[in-house]
């Protein structure tokens, strides 16, 4: 239950745009992270700065995105490529491909993506659907 | 819950309860559904029983868990398969090589414990990925470069114990390193080189300390547990250029290598080289060798005075070779110049200008740089694999002579036809210098989640690994279904440096607990299963 409520108040702190700051300043470790570029969490929701750190490498913008370019090819614009623009994700399907993988994507451990940071992640990608 | 090989389930269930109360009991997984994601991603044994499979997983935190949860395996005898970011994709991933081993996961351990850019180096642990460390520098403004191999998520520690390399002056990783804390399999801590001393302050710059010289023998092995290591990094250069030579004619590429040795021996020309040919990788010369890779040399395949012809026909160079040069720019176009003077002794010669960067600048936009010899992470090469669900890597050592290469090609290309494979699944690439004074042909062979096809590519790997050994060539690091296959090629003297190996094996690891199998290193319990 512990579990659960944490991630309430962390989904919480999401709405009401606590700043990424704040919780580092609790003292929690920075997870490790797979982004050459700094994380700005100002204003930004905690799923934005886990998603930068662990998911951009691969489907973030610009040059040399494997995840990116692997959703180009797949859906020639039908869909965006860039998956924090898509509204049809679920959190049970990012789910999924976190932990089963899909192509060269390999699955992730839960000592590199826990299931606290995975909620925070999948609860980003689905901020704009339509409910 | 599974079990792991030789160990009772009460003592096991005992094991695990001790592996909880030493490291807390989120970061002990024993669920199939935690434990299957230390399953090889990439594996070769995809949908076979021969896919090694975890028993469970153990995280610490800090080395006093590390040095707790080796003495609870000695105690019950439980084989244990040491990681630090789990992810060597392409050599085993995060999977032990024997089945049902308990994989210790050094992922929690992340810390970036110094970085020193006034002596140029970085202390850190296992967890450390190469994205980690280059944040942690451009966050502080730190003026040093690190060395990246293509994956970014690797560890630094993980990369440079299984000798990886990577594309700056400092591109031999484990050659990089200076100093190590090591957790033997009794517990003990181990602190190498100058960290020997207590109170020491130059663990970090001077590599020997007093006496045998060890660090060595825990690369590529299984005699202790790594917890921390240091390593040299790059002052920020001035400035950075590149420029390709390129040459007319097959035979041009023995005075090209020549020239190339000069000057990487002489630090004139200090970054990864890879040989290239534009003439081979062309539409024109593949449609000549069947549709494959004209880069082997296949019986029945195109002569080299075919080819040479194509490469007139078409003005084609059959070589050419990129260099990088990390200096102030006034002596990186100065050194670029004398290797095009070099160079120009091969008649036809011709030269590509790269650019030159004026350094420091703006590191904002780090997609618009040649990120590998810049030392800037990334997962690019993800996208270069083509379309399968992994890949392993081949990957032999040869001399860095153009005759070799001339051989390497003659000897895959006869080996492929050997074993039936067709041309468009021959695959080679052309040799680089990830380390100094030798080429290594690093060739990624698809992984599918279809039996047979993997089948297949085992038994060619395997041939490959055979024929290149026939030749003196061995491989530098492999993927662990291959580590016995290629132990056994290394077989100088009745395998004299196996059962050296297997002397310090039984002594300091007298349980075999530490990553039974890698590299060919089995403990005594366990070797007979070998022969």
């Amino acid at each position: 239950m512990k579990h659960v409520s944490m991630l309430f108040a962390i989904a919480f702190a999401w709405v009401i745009g606590v700043p990424i700051g704040e919780a580092q300043d609790q003292g929690q470790r920075i997870p490790s992270s797979w982004t050459t570029t700094t994380v700005s969490g100002q204003g930004q929701p905690r799923g934005y700065v886990e998603y930068q750190k662990y998911c951009s490498a691969c489907h973030g913008p610009g040059a040399g995105r494997p995840g990116t370019m692997a959703l180009q090819a797949k859906y020639k614009g039908a869909e965006p490529a860039l998956l924090d623009q898509r509204t049809d994700l679920t959190p049970e399907l990012i789910k999924t491909y976190v932990r089963n993988g899909i192509s060269v994507m390999p699955f992730f451990r839960k000592t590199e993506i826990s299931d606290a940071d995975l909620d925070l992640i999948a609860l980003y990608l689905t901020r704009n659907n339509k409910r | 819950m599974r079990v792991p090989p030789g160990v009772t389930p009460q003592d096991f269930s005992d094991a695990v309860k001790q592996w909880q109360e030493a490291l807390g009991q989120p970061w002990v997984f024993t669920s199939d559904e935690d434990v299957d994601l230390y399953r090889d991603s990439y594996s070769p044994f995809w949908h076979e029983d021969l896919e090694p499979i975890p028993s469970a997983a153990i995280a610490p935190d800090r080395v006093e868990q590390v040095q707790a949860a080796v003495k609870i395996a000695n105690t019950y005898k439980i084989p244990l398969w040491t990681i630090s970011t789990g992810k060597n994709l392409g050599y085993g991933g995060s999977a032990p090589l024997l089945s049902g081993s308990v994989v210790l996961d050094l992922k929690r351990m992340d810390r970036v414990l110094e970085v020193n850019d006034k002596n140029h180096y970085a202390l850190v642990e296992p967890g450390v990925s190469y994205f980690d460390l280059y944040r942690y520098i451009q966050d502080r403004g730190l003026k040093v470069w690190i060395d990246v191999p293509d994956p970014g998520w690797g560890s630094l520690i993980g990369n440079a114990l299984d000798r990886g390399g990577g594309y700056t002056p400092l591109r031999d990783h484990f050659d990089a390193h200076c100093g190590m804390e090591v957790v033997l399999a009794n517990g003990e801590i181990v602190r190498t080189g100058m960290g020997a001393l207590p109170g020491s302050l130059t663990w970090q710059q001077y590599r020997y300390g007093f006496g045998p010289y060890v660090d060595g023998i825990f690369s590529q092995s299984n005699f202790g547990v790594v917890t921390k290591m240091g390593f040299w990094l790059l002052p920020e250069p001035e400035g950075f250029k590149s420029g390709t030579v390129l040459v007319p004619r097959h035979d041009d590429l023995v005075p090209l290598v020549e020239t190339l040795n000069y000057l990487m021996n002489s630090n004139l020309v200090q970054g990864t080289t890879t040989i290239g040919s534009p003439l081979l990788m062309s539409r024109a010369a593949r449609s000549a060798s069947g549709g494959g890779s004209a880069l082997v040399m296949s019986p029945g395949g195109p002569s080299v005075e075919e080819l040479e012809k194509i490469g007139r026909d078409q003005n084609l160079a059959y070589w050419n070779c990129e260099m990088s040069f990390y200096g102030p720019p006034k002596v990186v176009e100065a050194q670029w110049e004398y290797a095009k003077q070099k160079y120009s002794a091969i008649a036809g010669a011709t030269f590509i200008d790269g650019e030159t960067y004026k350094l420091p600048f703006d590191l904002k936009d780090p997609d618009k740089l040649p990120k590998r010899q810049f030392g800037i992470p990334s997962l690019t090469i993800f996208g270069m694999m083509g379309r399968s669900e992994g890949h392993m890597w081949f990957s032999p050592i040869i001399p860095m002579t153009g005759e070799a290469v001339f051989q390497a090609q003659k000897v895959f290309g006869q080996a492929y036809h050997d074993m039936g494979v067709p041309a468009i699944s021959q695959i080679f690439v052309f040799p680089s210098s990830f380390f100094p004074r030798s080429f290594v042909i690093l060739c990624g062979f698809p992984i599918y989640h279809d039996v047979e096809k993997n089948k297949k590519s085992r038994e060619v790997f395997k041939g490959l690994v055979k024929a290149a050994a026939e030749h003196g060539w061995g491989e530098y690091r492999t993927h662990t279904a291959f580590m016995d296959t290629v132990s056994d090629v290394y077989s100088y003297n009745n395998h004299s440096l196996r059962r050296f190996h297997e002397t310090i094996k039984d002594a300091v690891d007298p349980n075999g607990i530490l990553s039974p199998g890698r590299c060919g290193v089995w403990p005594k319990r366990m070797r007979k299963a070998e022969a």
